[in-house]
């Protein structure tokens, strides 16, 4: 007895492809729902990866247990800046570096950050250039790595020396190579001795002002303060506007992950008892890393569902084909019957037949779907990421389809009455 | 089992069956009593709508009865469900028909070896069974030639072949030649004899005289009745 209620599962796969081998053009078309079907759900989940980790990847280079305090212009000085030729006064001071370092021992490190445009001239080169005062600390929290020379270093400061550090990029800009160091480079009407040459930031989209995009420049920062003080000119559409900043930015590294938060909210804090106005802004990269990890949650539902869609009318392709074999083959599952053959071995042959090609459907679709993210990365510069699980998945989504939408036909094809179905012609 | 059926291995008592056609009820037997006995070859005669297609279909267990009993080999068919149903045919019945009814995209072997298969016999035994038996209905070089490519002849013959694989007790045929001309119909017939006479039970359904002329038993059929048996 045990014998007869054997599914045969071997023989019954063997016999599904033969039979899906007789109409070879139809089962390939048929496949094709399938195929596309698991290939659009890899794709785009791999794009979906590649993007958010590349976001997540410019999160995480800004630092983890950092914190960044940014100036920002109040909004009430923009309007009167309109109006009138007037000097807006905003932002961090020298001292909120202090006092954070002070107020707060789970600090382990700040850089301040001074930002001041300056026409810089190395030999018969000119260009803009964006000359950033900061601290040796500064070259340690984003840890960029030193490509020639040296960087800042704390004997820099303590004696005030008119030194220069140039990035990759910027160097690059300014023809300055690895013999350049030593030489003078002219900003304003100050002269530098370029003493290094650091690793330049690379993409840089997160929407985060990262001092390090233009021909930059880092000199120490009291050096910066001495030879071009505090007040900015800007000349916009013929009015000029000044404004008195002392730092642009300020980055504090805490001890911990745990740190982040609780001090973030401390330092905000601390900065409203000594600014009368919101000129700063504390973003805090975790946090933005939490919500990137969040947003990308909720691109991969919105893609998932997408390929989730075309998998069902891959689905309803298949069903809607096998209910067509079904009524073709109601002689056969006469005979079938009449032989002696019970109606779940009938299901059973059905629906193996639909599994076999939904599986080979979902196989060749991998296939589709692991190409089709590489030549995204190849021909447009996409990072994709094509994950283990989304294969896996894909596999079972397709062989779900096959037992989901094979089972309504198979289960028509039991339930047929012999002698009706031998008598179909 | 009770002695009135004790030694047929086919016994119909007081068998009906009833169609609803509309409002109206159509009485496609109307009280059948029955007995064949072992080694019978027995053919049931009658014009059309005389019920004698109805009546295969209960004898093959395609059906049931409306009402009476029907004995199979001492088995109880009224009482059965479909998977039992299913399992009796599987046991005890072969099935010829008048179109052959041979999946086309089988080859004769896999045709043949059809009812090992739902037997749960393994490939390798149950090719060997259909070569043999391709062989004894000679066919032995046609075994992976597909129904399409042999003659309506060859057909039958692969049938009859198919309908002895699971060595059934009775082989129920429904006018076997009727799309076969004289001549291979009586090959066809001469092969139905030889195997009446090697001892199984064969019941047929026809109207033509020539043919029921093979069968020992012929049992004359009209509107759903038994009109009379001839024996031979």
């Amino acid at each position: 007895m045990f014998k007869l209620e054997r599914l045969r599962l071997r023989q019954n796969i063997e016999l599904g492809i033969k039979n899906l081998m007789l109409h070879k053009l139809r089962s390939s078309l048929t496949m094709l729902g399938i195929v596309f079907g698991v290939a659009s759900v890899i794709a785009m989940l791999s794009i979906g990866e590649g993007a958010s980790k590349e976001a997540l990847e410019q999160i995480r280079k800004l630092g983890s247990r950092n914190i960044i305090i940014t100036s920002i212009k109040p909004v009430e000085d923009r309007q009167a800046a309109a109006t009138t030729s007037f000097m807006s006064v905003y932002g961090l001071y020298y001292e909120d570096e202090q006092r954070i370092r002070e107020a707060f021992p789970q600090v382990v490190a700040t850089a301040p950050i001074k930002l001041i445009r300056k026409e810089g001239r190395l030999f018969e080169r000119a260009l803009e250039l964006r000359v950033v005062g900061t601290t040796p600390e500064w070259f340690e929290l984003v840890k960029r790595r030193i490509v020639a020379g040296r960087p800042l270093l704390p004997r820099d400061i303590d004696k005030s020396s008119p030194v220069v550090v140039l990035t990759e990029y910027g160097a690059r800009r300014l023809l300055a190579t690895e013999e350049t160091i030593g030489q003078l480079l002219r900003i304003g009407r100050d002269y530098f001795e370029v003493v290094g040459i650091v690793q330049s930031e690379e993409g840089g989209s997160s929407g985060i002002q990262m001092p390090d995009q233009e021909v930059d420049a880092y000199i120490p920062i009291n050096v910066a303060k001495q030879r071009f003080g505090d007040i900015f000119t800007l000349v916009t559409s013929g009015s000029r506007e000044m404004e008195r900043v002392e730092l642009h930015q300020l980055i504090v590294e805490t001890a911990t992950n745990e740190d982040v938060e609780p001090t973030a909210a401390g330092i905000s804090a601390m900065l409203q008892r000594f600014h009368k106005k919101v000129d700063y802004r504390v973003d805090i990269p975790l946090a933005l890393l939490r919500q990137a990890e969040a947003t990308k949650r909720t691109f991969n539902i919105v893609l998932g569902s997408i390929a989730g869609i075309s998998l069902l009318v891959g689905g309803i392709g298949i069903m809607n084909i096998m209910l067509a074999n079904v009524t073709e083959r109601t002689r056969e599952i006469g005979i079938r019957r009449a032989i002696g053959a019970k109606r779940k071995q009938i299901v059973i042959q059905f629906l193996v037949e639909t599994v076999v090609l939904s599986t080979i459907g979902g196989f060749i679709g991998i296939l589709l779907g692991v190409a089709i993210p590489l030549a995204v990365t190849y021909l447009a510069k996409m990072p994709t990421v094509v994950t283990l699980w989304s294969l896996l998945l894909s596999v079972g989504i397709s062989m779900s389809v096959g037992v989901i939408f094979g089972l309504y036909p198979a289960i028509r094809a039991s339930n047929l009455d012999p002698i009706e179905a031998l008598r179909h012609e | 089992m009770t002695e009135a059926h004790s030694n047929g291995v086919v016994v119909l008592e007081d068998v009906r069956k009833t169609y609803l056609m509309g409002s109206e009820q159509v009485h496609a037997l109307a009280g059948i009593s029955l007995k064949i006995e072992p080694g019978v070859f027995c053919a049931i005669m009658g014009p059309s709508g005389s019920g004698k297609s109805t009546l295969l279909n209960l004898l093959g267990c395609l059906d049931r009865p409306t009402s009476g009993k029907y004995f199979l080999a001492g088995n109880d068919v009224s009482k059965l469900n479909d998977d039992e149903l299913s399992e009796l045919r599987l046991k005890y019945l072969g099935f010829v028909f008048q179109s052959f009814n041979l999946i086309p995209q089988l080859t004769v072997r896999e045709n043949i070896a059809l009812p090992l298969f739902y037997l749960g016999w393994d490939a390798a035994k149950s090719a060997a069974r259909a070569v043999e038996l391709a062989e004894m209905v000679g066919l032995g070089n046609r075994i992976n030639h597909k129904p399409s490519e042999l003659s309506g002849g060859q057909q039958q013959r692969v049938a009859i072949a198919r309908a002895l694989a699971n060595d059934p007790k009775i082989i129920l045929a429904d006018e076997p030649t009727g799309n076969l001309d004289s001549a291979t119909g009586e090959q066809v017939m001469e092969l139905l004899k030889s195997l009446n006479e090697s001892g199984k039970t064969i019941i047929m359904v026809t109207h033509e005289p020539d043919i029921a002329a093979y069968a020992g038993r012929r049992i004359h059929m009209r509107d759903g009745h038994v009109e009379y048996i001839e024996n031979v």
